[in-house]
């Protein structure tokens, strides 16, 4: 039985297993109808060409998880923000840990998808909010609304804000062969509200991991969000990240993705701006090698006019790696005033690696300034050679700068104690001893 | 400038398509409809070797398995391919020796078309072979190419006289299979031109052709097969005007360049193909697949001024086969009224030490759609290959669209590639700068679309941009707010 109909069938049994009169289950039944219909995509479709599935549907993985798995919190440790106080939600094998986790109902609600859609208190949220920015024809999207059960809630009324960043963290333990999760996110941020999320998937097993995540975040009026997503995962462990974004007049949304590892990392970031003097900021560095594929796809949505966008993704690639970067902006016709402007830096170090990049604008509006730049390339010998006269070793020479190619985007982190961490990741994955605190 | 002001505000008055007048000269057409015999009897008509029937059927056998292409950012009503005449020949004598000889009602519409033989002889040192309606009907220079051992005929003169070239090398760039119109032009095609230059042989001139399309509800589907032999050089050019038509007329040609180790190939295109008139209505379907092939050393320049159409579907490419080859994409397309053009180059880097540019400017006004899609591949044997990219779009009005859909895919790290691309609309403190200057609105538009574009109306041949010129200001006249 292949992963689909394995998906289509266990749909009933979970099903029974939660509320079947809430509202919410019409909208899975309609969306594993239309997963049944489209099933997983295949490299024939545009959005897929570079990216394969196949393997990973021809693995045996287990939906729901059997049994509950439970960690020592000093084994975990270090995912964790330990340095900063921070609310945490955490789940291990897609289940809730109360015993990790640090959520707050005090004034603002940061808490459980699964407690939003069965307690009738937050059905008025739920209503208005529930896969409302999601997409309704993108597959994968479809089959984590179908499965929609668990992940984060947050909600952020007007006016206020949550005392710490929050932190929403995803284990997976070896107890099952292979397990597929499927994520749910809600995050929303009302009026005049600021608010900061780091989220993490982490795989503590060498089985196989399938994470198919959909995040929807609305922000309100003025309101700040500031996202990182640290991906940092282990070889077998592959991940689906769909994030949704919908912007409200004067609000900013920052999203930083750091890619550094797993087998298969495909990250869909959209934007849509349905306000006025938006500001939507996209940033990524990604380092990899081995035979790791990473595949970024980015897409605002310029809906309104007076409204900025801004993106910067970096690449590495070692060995067999191999990475997409997707970039897309829409300008509609009355979205006047736009200005979008895009940017893909590449760096291949070896003959094996593969960079696919496909930056793509389409513009219905005129009065509009748009650009995008895109390079590949290589390291400066000239530069390297400077560094290696100067008594700096080849490695390290390499790394100072590969680092500087990429601290456009890591000066851009507002949080110093995750950009210390992130440097500290970058330094093990670049195998030299600095302190890149330069 | 090369031309006055006074003349461009006359071409402006004009507001119709210009070169929309019909030539009445009675044509021997085949009936509509496309199936084996038609296959078989265009290839009787031009006289052929049995080889030739054959390759033709193998592609029209490929074509009905195809099916017609989805994925260009293009709107518009599929051809029905059983409605269309495979062939039309004008019904003049087959031949002529001088100009005297052909009919003078032809010559009156190549004298409006603005291309006058005895002119062009004289000034621009240009040998033209005329195609109308696909058979070629004057050729003229022949004699001073011939003493360099320069072929230059039509296709089917070709296949009769130089059967060894032709098989050689026809379908090697762009294979039957290639594409659903590449696979319907290898199997239809009827007529073209074949141009070879023999080794170390630098053409004295430019070659041209024109290309119309004249009789009501015929397809044009042209061959064109360029041999550049080793360390020789030809600069060749390929305007095409079309009369106006109601219903859309379906032009799907196929160009082959072959450059041989240290060769190179100029291929310079002005193309205003009858763009339909303001409400979108009639027009020609170019759908064009236009391909060279660099040996060691070879260089391909590709230079293009699309002007015309309803809809456009054209990548003119580069397979930069050879070590150190050089392949060049230069591209101005302008989009007025409902026109809509999704076009672009792919450069295939495969060689070491390759070098490609692309030079992409977009312009769209009125209602059009305009894509630039482009590919840049650097396989991972080509070591040290090096591409620079711009794509630069100019949006006038808000009902126009500009769109990019550049694929760079690298597979080896000594690849330095280069992308940029741009959006944006005239300034209005540009307007306002020419305006201050007492330059009105209008020319200071067409001052600055000419400033946009002049990277790529540079490279092409002098008699070319003179015409480029004028065609842009003829695209884009009332499309000022």
């Amino acid at each position: 039985m292949d992963l689909k109909e394995k998906l289509v069938s266990s749909f009933l049994a979970f099903e029974n297993n939660v509320d079947v009169e809430h509202s919410v289950h019409d909208i899975r039944t309609e969306a594993i109808k239309k997963f049944e219909e489209k099933g997983f995509p295949s490299r024939k479709e545009e959005e897929w060409k570079y990216t394969s599935l196949n393997t990973l549907q021809k693995v045996d993985f287990s939906i729901f998880p059997k049994t509950e798995s439970d960690l020592d919190y000093k084994d975990v440790k270090r995912y964790f923000m330990h340095e900063i106080d921070t609310y945490k939600i955490v789940f291990i094998d897609g289940i809730y840990s109360s015993y990790l986790s640090e959520t707050t109902h005090d004034g603002v609600d940061v808490c459980l998808m699964s407690s939003a859609l069965t307690k009738p208190m937050y059905k008025a949220v739920i209503d208005v909010y529930f896969n409302k920015i999601a997409s309704k024809d993108d597959s994968l999207t479809n089959l984590n609304t179908a499965f929609s059960k668990e992940g984060a809630y947050i909600y952020i009324p007007k006016n206020k804000t949550p005392k710490k960043p929050i932190e929403i963290l995803h284990f997976t333990t070896g107890t099952e062969a292979a397990l597929m999760s499927q994520p749910r996110n809600l995050i929303i941020a009302e009026e005049n509200t600021e608010l900061q999320i780091i989220e993490r998937h982490q795989s503590l097993t060498s089985n196989d991991v399938f994470t198919n995540a959909v995040t929807e975040i609305f922000a309100g009026k003025n309101a700040i969000i500031d996202y990182y997503k640290v991906q940092n995962d282990a070889l077998t462990a592959s991940l689906v990240d769909n994030t949704y974004i919908d912007q409200k007049d004067g609000s900013t949304v920052d999203v930083h993705t750091f890619s550094f590892g797993g087998k298969l990392t495909r990250n869909n970031l959209n934007y849509y701006q349905n306000g006025e003097r938006v500001n939507s900021t996209l940033r990524g560095v990604t380092i990899i090698e081995g035979k790791q594929h990473v595949d970024h796809h980015t897409l605002v949505h310029h809906i309104k006019p007076n409204n900025e966008s801004y993106q910067d993704y970096k690449g590495i690639y070692d060995e067999n790696a191999t990475a997409v970067f997707n970039g897309k902006i829409i300008v509609d016709q009355i979205a006047q005033k736009t200005n979008a402007f895009q940017q893909n830096n590449n760096i291949l170090l070896s003959d094996k690696a593969t960079i696919n990049t496909k930056p793509q604008l389409e513009i219905f509006a005129d009065d509009v300034k748009c650009s995008h730049g895109c390079t590949i390339g290589q390291l400066d010998e000239e530069a390297l050679f400077y560094l290696q006269s100067r008594g700096i070793p080849k490695k390290e020479a390499k790394a100072l700068l590969m680092y500087a190619f990429a601290n456009n985007v890591l000066s851009t982190v507002r949080i110093p104690e995750l950009k210390t961490r992130i440097n500290k990741i970058i330094a093990k994955k670049l195998g030299v001893n600095i302190g890149f605190d330069l | 400038m090369a031309y006055t002001e006074e003349e461009l505000k006359k071409e402006l008055e004009t507001k119709e398509y210009e070169y929309g007048f019909y030539t009445d000269i009675e044509s021997d057409t085949f009936p509509a409809g496309l199936n084996e015999e038609i296959v078989i009897a265009i290839s009787k008509r031009k006289e052929e070797p049995e080889w030739m029937t054959l390759w033709r059927l193998e592609s029209f056998k490929i074509w009905k398995e195809m099916v017609e292409p989805e994925w260009p950012n293009v709107k518009y009503e599929k051809p029905d391919f059983q409605a269309i005449s495979y062939y039309s020949a004008p019904n003049s004598k087959p031949k002529y020796d001088s100009l005297d000889e052909v009919d003078p009602e032809l010559l009156d519409t190549f004298n409006r078309l603005g291309i006058s033989l005895d002119e062009q002889k004289k000034l621009a040192g240009v040998a033209v072979d005329i195609v109308m309606d696909s058979v070629s009907v004057a050729t003229t220079f022949k004699k001073t190419l011939a003493e360099k051992g320069i072929i230059f005929c039509s296709i089917s003169e070709a296949i009769r006289e130089h059967p060894e070239l032709v098989k050689k090398y026809i379908g090697s760039v762009v294979p039957q299979k290639d594409n659903f119109y590449a696979a319907l032009n290898s199997a239809v095609f009827s007529d073209g031109s074949f141009c070879y230059i023999p080794k170390g042989v630098r053409c004295p001139m430019e070659l041209s052709t024109y290309f119309r399309i004249n009789q009501a509800g015929t397809g044009q589907f042209e061959r064109t097969l360029v041999i550049a032999d080793e360390d020789s050089y030809v600069s060749y050019l390929e305007g095409c005007t079309a009369p106006s038509r109601d219903e859309n007329q379906l032009h799907a040609a196929v160009v082959e360049l072959i450059a041989l180790d240290g060769a190179e190939i100029k291929y310079s295109t002005v193309q205003n193909w009858f763009p339909g008139n303001k409400e979108g209505k009639g027009g020609v379907y170019n759908f064009v697949t236009k391909r060279g092939i660099c040996e060691k050393n070879a260089k391909i320049s590709w230079t293009q001024v699309e002007t015309g159409s309803a809809v456009t579907w054209k990548y003119p490419s580069c397979i930069l086969k050879g070590d150190n080859s050089i392949g060049e994409f230069y591209s101005v397309a302008v989009t007025n009224n409902h026109q809509q053009a999704d076009t672009g180059t792919k450069m295939i880097h495969l060689g070491k030490n390759t070098k490609s540019t692309i030079i992409s400017k977009g312009i769209s006004a009125g209602k059009s759609q305009n894509s630039y899609r482009g590919l840049v591949q650097v396989s991972s044997r080509a070591e040290n290959a090096r591409n620079f990219s711009q794509c630069d779009s100019l949006l006038m009005g808000n009902d126009c669209g500009a769109h990019a859909f550049p694929y760079i895919e690298v597979k080896n790290k000594s690849a330095m590639i280069e992308h940029e691309a741009t959006t944006s609309k005239i300034g209005e403190d540009q307007i306002f700068y020419c305006n201050q200057r007492g330059i009105d609105t209008e020319k200071a538009i067409a001052l600055i679309v000419n400033g946009f574009s002049k990277e790529v109306l540079n490279k092409l041949p002098m008699e070319f941009a003179v015409e480029a010129q004028k065609l842009l200001e003829i695209s884009l006249e009332g499309s000022v707010g």
